[in-house]
């Protein structure tokens, strides 16, 4: 199967903050990190919590943040990462100069 | 912009290692959402629980219990799709209230019998 | 007390003497010692009325109750065993943790769970930052603290203080990694057979396995 983002991919996260029911955690948004697993196809759970069906289904992909480019000031291993399952609708091709260590975008805080 | 629930990263204390055994009303709010969320019936979401939690509001985490929330949240929804009504639960729970304040009530005199 | 108020039959109102034990509405052993809460009537309400309605039956409540109450962390500690000594079956169990469960007569019921394996280069640990994700169709309800604020927060963000709060301390050469559950598929770690343990058969490993071994903030002990 193909999808919008292959594997090894720098995605960045929506620098989105609507209302209602997500599942993008608010740390990951303006962050850019690798796609590093597709977990498959599920429907849309922004309609679901409002009893609609969800349908068609979106791709959600796993994606992995290096630490350091989640938190200026990680503390930990340079190599620490998190990885947080995030819908294809919250993502984007990253440029070539985001992320990978210090040089992400920094979430509104 | 971030809501409530929404938590990673935030500061905050340390983890304290406590827990407790869930109640049998606890495991029963448990087993009431997944039976109505069960493949064959999905009269509720997941996400429709989780949305109902978040809609609680930023007190509901510092003043409800876990399963408190859950059960706020199914029994909104329940409400919101016409499968209960507000009437049904103001009687209902009236009904409750009642039956248990008499077997306690039943429960103590026992006690107290056997107790002499 | 082993009454748990979940063999009503319906929602009947005669209402007899409160220590009937078959009576219709058994009183709840929960509540003997203290007050009950106003979320409590409700949760009781809500039951009643589902029933009445026959929205549910009084045995698919007693069975989910039963289902519940049956789920274990020992069920992923003998998977976690398993793999540990059959290299085929821990392929397997990394890729279709539900099938690898149902290899062994275990219900891990229909949500994905995903085996996240721990290397002498990577230390795995779940959270969920957003609500309470957790693998609890297998290994049951998860403890207070995994849904509590404080891990949630810091988990993400500190992990190894974190970590060094449960007694882990994870090298500084090894990569930390957290698993944030926030959709569709559930986490579980797979650790890694600690050295020393060569001489244990399937059931003394599976001992080793604790909960927190499978979220990842504790690590497999050989003693």
């Amino acid at each position: 199967m193909t999808h919008r983002f292959p594997i090894g991919a720098r995605v960045s996260v929506s620098s989105s903050f609507p209302p209602g029911h997500v599942r993008t955690p608010f740390f990951v948004r303006g962050k850019t990190g690798i796609v590093t697993e597709v977990a498959g196809e599920f429907p849309n759970p922004e309609e679901l919590a409002y009893g609609r069906d969800g349908l068609p289904a979106r791709t959600l992909f796993r994606v992995t943040f290096l630490q350091q480019d989640l938190w200026p000031d990680y503390a930990g291993g340079a190599g620490d990462t998190t990885v947080v399952d995030i819908f294809e609708h919250w993502l984007q091709e990253a440029d070539a100069s985001e992320g990978a260590a210090g040089k992400g975008e920094r979430a509104h805080v | 912009m971030r809501r409530h629930h929404d938590m990673g990263g935030l500061d905050a204390g340390p983890v304290e290692q406590n827990e407790h055994d869930y109640a049998p009303w606890e495991k029963r709010v448990d087993a009431i959402l997944r039976l109505l969320s069960a493949p064959g019936r999905r009269m509720i979401t997941v996400d429709e629980l989780r949305r109902g939690i978040e809609e609680l509001g930023p007190g509901a985490y510092d003043e409800m219990s876990y399963y408190e929330r859950w059960i706020a949240s199914v029994t909104n929804n329940l409400v919101e799709k016409g499968t209960l009504t507000v009437e049904e639960l103001g009687r209902k729970m009236a009904e409750v209230e009642a039956r248990w304040d008499a077997d306690r009530a039943a429960h103590k005199n026992s006690q107290e019998e056997r107790a002499q | 007390m082993s009454e748990n108020g979940n063999d009503q039959q319906d929602g009947g109102h005669s209402h007899g003497h409160a220590h009937d034990h078959s009576h219709r509405h058994p009183f709840q052993p929960d509540l003997e010692d203290g007050g009950y809460s106003y979320y409590q009537v409700m949760t009781e309400a809500v039951a009643e009325l589902l029933l009445e309605k026959a929205v549910i039956t009084s045995e698919e409540l007693r069975k989910t109750v039963e289902s519940i109450d049956s789920k274990s962390p020992a069920f992923g500690a003998r998977m976690v065993a398993r793999a540990w000594v059959d290299p085929d079956f821990k392929a397997r169990m990394l890729d279709d943790v539900i099938a690898a469960a149902d290899e062994l007569g275990i219900d891990a019921g229909g949500i994905p769970i995903k085996a996240i394996e721990n290397t002498d280069r990577v230390h795995n640990v779940i959270v969920c930052t957003l609500c309470s994700c957790y693998p609890r169709l297998l290994i049951g309800l998860p403890p207070d603290w995994y849904k509590a604020r404080a891990y949630r927060s810091r988990v993400v963000r500190e992990p190894r203080a974190v970590l060094e709060e449960f007694g882990t301390s994870i090298p500084d050469d090894m990569e930390v990694r957290v698993h944030d559950s926030t959709a569709d598929l559930r986490y579980m770690v797979l650790p890694a057979r600690p050295k020393g343990t060569e001489a244990l058969d399937e059931e003394a490993l599976a001992a080793l396995v604790t909960r927190d071994c499978m979220i990842g903030t504790a690590v497999p002990k050989s003693n």
